[in-house]
């Protein structure tokens, strides 16, 4: 069943792909292929192997249970987060909180995903903003 | 010998404190991201590629840095393979088979040692091999215009989800969606934007780094989280005894050693075989050969000998024609090529002509990288192996974090960071599915030079598309294509399912 749902995304993709392609605004000078064709081969390919994982699907994956699915739901949010914070609050205090929250979903005990989160943080700044010098986000603190 | 004058001219731009200061680093943290279970060469190098472009390396710096990490890596995966019995990355599965038997037995460091020997055996004949090989393979690409590279790239795409993946119609799918993603943006030709929507960010097109970073690295942290630690390591398990391997051992194993090398070489070449093939292939060829008394299996040092330098062999193998054709042969070597492509080098022959430096300087300090790996893995492995002790749930988020790091380092915008974790979700899901992530790599980077060179070879003759299919060099390319593509419908699934056989869930990186 899953390989018949990603089927159908995949074949949707591809039309949409391909008709997309074909609204792409020719230039009034342009070569002998244009920027069309290529795509639209490409469009094709995707279509062609979608339609084959409609009529022959592979075996289901293992999908993990719906208490997975939130988990890396939540995962990928706190990530958003994270880069959306990086501006606002600085490299250390952002990174601090997201390894931390990172460490304690993956199964470390509360108190010492916040020393994990602290020290990552802590040694990607030393090394990386103090040793080698690379610009890390600066929040207002300066940090 | 102008190959060895180019080769001596090499060192003397590889052997300058920094770089061997690079060489020295990146052996270090290949050597561990080999070591440690869910990072692999694929994957390290790749969260490696924005910091060392962030640092503002040159180029033979940066690949030094970065091809070290690569070598170090297939010499760090077989640590955890003797010790735990769980490959520390994909090339290093094959190792478990007798590897970790030996280790039962009391045998760890002696394993240790040997497979250090045979990883660096196999790894200096195949920078030899790429020493000799890539320069005539740079005069065949000479002979190739635009309808031939177009072949060629086709054929890169046909063989490299051949051996990744047992439904060629998902290795079709993801190189059709790498392909796909790399039109986004401005169009190189005629200069019309290409499905940009009207969002400014995408009119530069999608940054392949991103995509390799989210795809590769983050991918992985979600697999993590997905299955939450089941790895408590045992600290009695980290005991490796004598490092010392007897001399007769080592004498024992040489022959094994020679001839795997050259069959691991030879795989490594092969375009979509990689160092995972190259393991497979050696073991089981030692095994018919040399297997009288059915020791392999058990505890056989020639069968930790012939992996190793099998799949070391190959990963020097698998350089010659990412650098001498643009064409890489397995999914680290992708990755190589991104750093490549984003240092402004275009790699093939007009990288040997052009930036004779930088190739040679490279080979050079891949010889020297090889021998700081030997030096610190044997009489230093009892350091690495304390490494294993470090749990994932640790880190993963450091892993995290770095990616984060690296790709707010080189264009410190938000929206990458956005587009990277999205990649990271869409990998998570394409690897659920089965779909080889190294094509969709692939076609990122290779995109905008397929089409370029597609629309060159039609317009020069005048819109005659069966230009493509003109040349005798042309129809071979497609023909070994096609028989490629063809060929693992037939023979793939029987290899998958042997090589999948000891594969332990935890290991998902690409070689």
């Amino acid at each position: 069943m899953s390989d018949r749902i990603f089927g159908g995304i995949g074949l949707s993709l591809a039309l949409i792909f391909i008709w997309q392609a074909t609204l792409v605004q020719e230039s009034f000078m342009s070569d002998e292929v244009g920027p069309k064709a290529f795509p639209i081969i490409i469009g094709i390919i995707m279509a062609l192997s979608s339609i084959y994982f409609l009529v022959k699907p592979d075996p289901e994956p293992h999908w993990p249970r719906i208490g997975r699915f939130a988990e890396i739901a939540f995962a990928a949010l706190s990530m958003v987060a994270y880069a959306l914070a990086l501006p606002e609050v600085g490299f250390l205090i952002a990174t601090a909180v997201a390894s931390a929250y990172l460490t304690w979903r993956l199964g470390t005990a509360p108190l010492q995903s916040i020393v994990a989160g602290v020290l990552t943080s802590g040694g990607i700044y030393i090394v990386f903003r103090l040793i080698l010098g690379l610009s890390l986000a600066r929040g207002p603190f300066g940090f | 010998m102008d190959t060895l004058s180019s080769l001596a001219d090499g060192f003397v731009v590889a052997l300058t404190w920094q770089n061997i200061l690079l060489a020295l680093v990146g052996c270090l943290l290949g050597t561990i991201m080999g070591a440690l279970p869910g990072l692999g060469p694929s994957n390290g190098v790749a969260i490696l590629i924005p910091l060392a472009f962030s640092l503002g390396l040159d180029a033979t710096p940066a690949l030094i840095l970065l091809t070290s990490v690569y070598y170090g890596a297939m010499y760090g995966g077989r640590i955890s393979s003797i010790l735990l019995n769980i490959p520390g990355d994909e090339p290093a599965l094959m190792t478990t088979l007798d590897g970790y038997p030996m280790a039962q037995q009391g045998r760890a460091g002696e394993a240790l040692a040997l497979s250090g020997i045979a990883s660096f055996v196999g790894a200096f004949f195949a920078t030899w091999g790429l020493v000799f090989l890539a320069p005539q393979l740079v005069k065949i690409a000479l002979l190739f215009g635009p309808a031939e590279y177009f072949a060629l790239f086709t054929l890169a795409f046909a063989t490299l989800g051949g051996i990744s993946s047992t439904n060629q119609a998902k290795s079709a799918f993801a190189a059709a969606l790498g392909l796909g993603l790399a039109t986004i943006g401005i169009d190189g030709q005629t200069g019309v934007p290409r499905f940009t929507f009207g969002e400014v960010h995408l009119y530069d097109g999608i940054d392949f780094l991103v995509a390799i970073v989210g795809l590769f690295a983050l991918s992985e942290v979600f697999i993590f989280l997905e299955h939450r630690n089941k790895d408590t390591v045992d600290d009695s398990k980290v005991k490796v005894g004598r490092i010392i391997p007897p001399w007769s051992l080592i004498k024992y194993c040489t022959p094994t050693m020679l001839r795997t090398s050259v069959l691991g070489f030879i795989a490594g070449v092969l375009p979509g075989a990689g160092a995972s093939l190259g393991s497979f292939i050696s073991y089981s060829m030692e095994k018919r050969l040399v297997d009288k008394e059915g020791t392999f299996g058990k505890g056989d040092p020639r069968g930790v000998a012939a992996p190793e330098a099998g799949n070391n062999a190959a990963a020097g193998g698998a350089l010659v024609p990412m650098l001498a054709l643009g064409v890489p042969g397995s999914g680290t070597t992708a990755v190589l090529l991104a750093v490549l492509l984003s240092l402004n080098i275009t790699p093939g022959p007009l990288l040997f002509s052009q930036n004779p430096d930088v190739v040679w300087g490279l080979i050079a300090a891949l010889f020297i990288a090889n021998f700081m790996l030997l030096a610190m893995n044997i009489p230093m492995v009892g350091m690495f192996t304390r490494l294993l002790l470090i749990p994932s749930r640790i880190l993963m988020p450091i892993v995290a974090m770095i990616s984060f790091v690296g790709i707010y380092g080189i264009s410190g915008s938000t929206f990458d960071l956005m587009v990277m974790i999205a990649f990271g979700l869409l990998g998570w899901v394409l690897r659920k599915l089965d779909v080889p992530l190294v094509p969709v790599i692939l076609g990122t980077l290779l995109g905008n030079a397929m089409e370029a060179n597609l629309r060159r070879a039609v317009t020069i003759s005048n819109g005659d598309w069966f230009t493509l299919i003109d040349s005798p060099l042309a129809i071979t390319l497609w023909t070994v294509a096609i028989v490629g593509f063809i060929l693992p419908i037939v023979f793939g699934k029987v290899l998958k399912s042997r090589m999948k056989m000891k594969k332990a869930d935890e290991s998902s990186t690409v070689d």
